[in-house]
């Protein structure tokens, strides 16, 4: 087993700060970032390819780069901490068992984009892990690592917990920056991007979890430490992967990014499918990414290699399911989920999301029509890529997919008039 | 405004949190959290109460409110069942606990017991897929249920 960041550290007695301080070299990066020039703190996130962990992949590094230096309005540094991409339950473990990686990450961060002000913008549902970060965050002000003049280097920042309330849409940057600031969160028209105005109007930055804990072992270890822990040339690092469904153990996994196919994930670390069944689908990227069929699973489980077979990494949230679940059912609950949480700004995603579950219901109730099929891509089609924010694309995306590689499945539906498992 | 129906703890943890924002708006999620916390559900007047402590029209705290499904804006049970049947959950066995908390309890799911005990209603994704299936009872997760294990923990409640 290779050197994990955190996964060896998922466990209570790593939460509290004394723990942190002695075992882990905890606050040892932020005070060495504190007096780094805040341009070689970005070089070194460009040099890791730490790429976000929020599902997009966006190179980190780069992103920092794009606060301007000069603002007359207050910067932010936000911590997206919603996990509400449905299979994605990693940055929870970060949040209740390191929570001080996260801290120490925000604080660095922030010194390096210039903010005084961070938010940790923590899904409703997460009470417990909101109090475990109230808390930590507690530890940290009371020992000079967070507040005025930390460590002593003049720099202040303050760092508040912010608790969503049930919203999926608010995982997406804009609609959570929407939501911080008190609104419905409704994504907003891009540009402006959050980097020239974002919280409160202020040049902000959005990261992941898993993105920003991540940072205090940049700055400690270098960014070529980093990057080159990762297998692949553009994505550096280990990642979180959660698998959930029909697998015999499942839970977060830490690997190398770009070391391991979703086939060694499911048979290797998980231990196989439930009851020795047979694999029928893997959707490897959270809810939102197209479905793969059980031949398609020898493909490393990263973000280009995913691309290239049209789906997607996304947060690396990696859902099983064996042969005997119906797939027109969980299709159908899927687009329930993207029906339920469209926020309804943009009407090819709030008509088109409500149409698709309404169809995909009907199919897998045995009420299906011939023409259903035909109608529902054209009803994705319409969606995908019309629309302000990713919701619709993320929508149109599984409803494409399940139709096309499961299509006898579905007609399998509409002749009989009944789901044939049932 | 007549009397204040919400706690001078509330008050004073709102001019706590007033400091961490550069506007007052931003208290209204935190505000409507703390709200619930004290009354189980938003009542219209504890609405108007938000509003007018942060400065808003009752119609924005409405328009706000009414976006997130974790404000009740109906009265719930003392027992308030979330039951995740999102993908990993459905994979796991969810649906047949929200049918067994229907027939245990002779409601339909979103429903309330009609002694005001228990509310069951399906949940989106709660991120805790790794231990499907998952259901929040009040603010506390409960993980890798069963029938079983849903029945103990139920029947041990007060």
């Amino acid at each position: 087993m290779s050197e994990t960041l955190f996964a060896q550290y998922f466990n209570e007695e790593s939460r509290p700060l004394d723990f942190y301080l002695k075992k882990m070299g905890g606050y040892t990066a932020s005070k060495k970032a504190l007096s780094m020039n805040q341009d070689d703190i970005i070089g070194e996130m460009k040099k890791s390819n730490m790429r976000g962990r929020g599902g997009a992949g966006f190179p980190t590094g780069m992103k920092w780069g794009f606060i301007p230096k000069q603002s007359a309005k207050a910067k932010y540094l936000v911590c997206n901490a919603d996990e509400s991409e449905p299979g994605t339950f990693k940055d929870r473990d970060i949040m209740r068992y390191t929570p001080h990686l996260l801290i120490e990450g925000m604080v660095i961060g922030a010194y390096a984009i210039g903010a005084n002000h961070g938010y940790i913008y923590i899904r409703g549902e997460y009470t417990r892990e909101a109090k475990l970060l109230d808390q930590a965050i507690q530890e940290a002000y009371d020992a000079g690592c967070l507040g005025k003049n930390i460590h002593g280097t003049g720099f202040s920042f303050d760092l508040t917990v912010h608790r969503g309330a049930g919203a999926y849409i608010c995982g997406e940057e804009t609609g959570l920056l929407n939501s911080l600031e008190g609104k419905r969160g409704e994504p907003r028209v891009k540009p402006p991007f959050p980097a020239q105005a974002g919280a409160f109007g202020g040049p902000t930055i959005v990261n992941n979890v898993e993105t920003l804990a991540a940072v205090p072992y940049i700055i400690n270890r270098g960014g070529e430490w980093f990057s080159n822990l990762g297998k692949l040339e553009k994505s550096g690092g280990t990642r979180l992967f959660c698998v959930s469904g029909h697998v015999k153990k499942p839970g977060v996994y830490e690997l190398p990014a770009g070391s391991v196919t979703l086939r060694q994930l499911i048979y290797d670390h998980c231990h196989g499918i439930l009851g020795d069944k047979k694999l029928k689908a893997v959707i490897p990227g959270g809810s939102s990414a197209p479905v793969l069929t059980a031949d398609e699973i020898d493909v490393v489980a990263d973000i280009e290699p995913l691309m290239k077979i049209g789906t997607m990494l996304g947060s690396a949230a990696i859902v099983v399911v064996s042969e005997d679940y119906c797939v027109v059912k969980l299709l159908a609950r899927i687009t329930r989920f993207y029906a339920h949480e469209s926020c309804g700004q943009c009407t090819p995603c709030r008509e088109g999301c409500k149409w698709m579950e309404d169809i995909i219901e009907r199919i897998e109730h045995g009420h299906g029509r011939e023409e259903d099929l035909a109608m529902l891509l054209d009803i994705s089609n319409n969606i995908a890529g019309k629309t302000l924010c990713a919701l619709g694309d993320a929508a149109a995306g599984p409803v494409m997919s399940f139709v096309k590689k499961f299509r006898a499945d579905f007609e399998a539906h509409i002749r009989g008039g009944k789901c044939p498992s049932a | 405004m007549g009397k204040k129906l919400l706690s001078e703890k509330f008050y004073k943890s709102m001019e706590k949190l007033e400091s961490r924002y550069p506007s007052k708006v931003a208290l209204l999620l935190p505000a409507l959290h703390a709200a619930q916390e004290e009354w189980s559900w938003l009542p219209p007047e504890i609405l108007d109460e938000v509003g007018a402590y942060i400065g808003v029209h009752p119609a924005q705290v409405r328009e706000v409110a009414s976006f997130y499904t974790m404000y009740n804006l109906k009265p719930v049970g003392k027992y308030h069942l979330k039951i995740c049947t999102n993908v990993a959950c459905c994979l796991r066995g969810s649906e047949e606990l929200v049918e067994h908390c229907e027939k245990k309890f002779g409601i339909e799911r979103g429903e309330t017991t009609p002694d005001k005990r228990f509310t069951v209603v399906e949940e989106e994704c709660l991120g805790a897929c790794g231990t499907a299936p998952a259901m929040m009872l009040n603010d506390d997760y409960h993980e890798s249920l069963t029938v079983s294990k849903l029945d103990q923990l139920l029947d041990h409640l007060e």
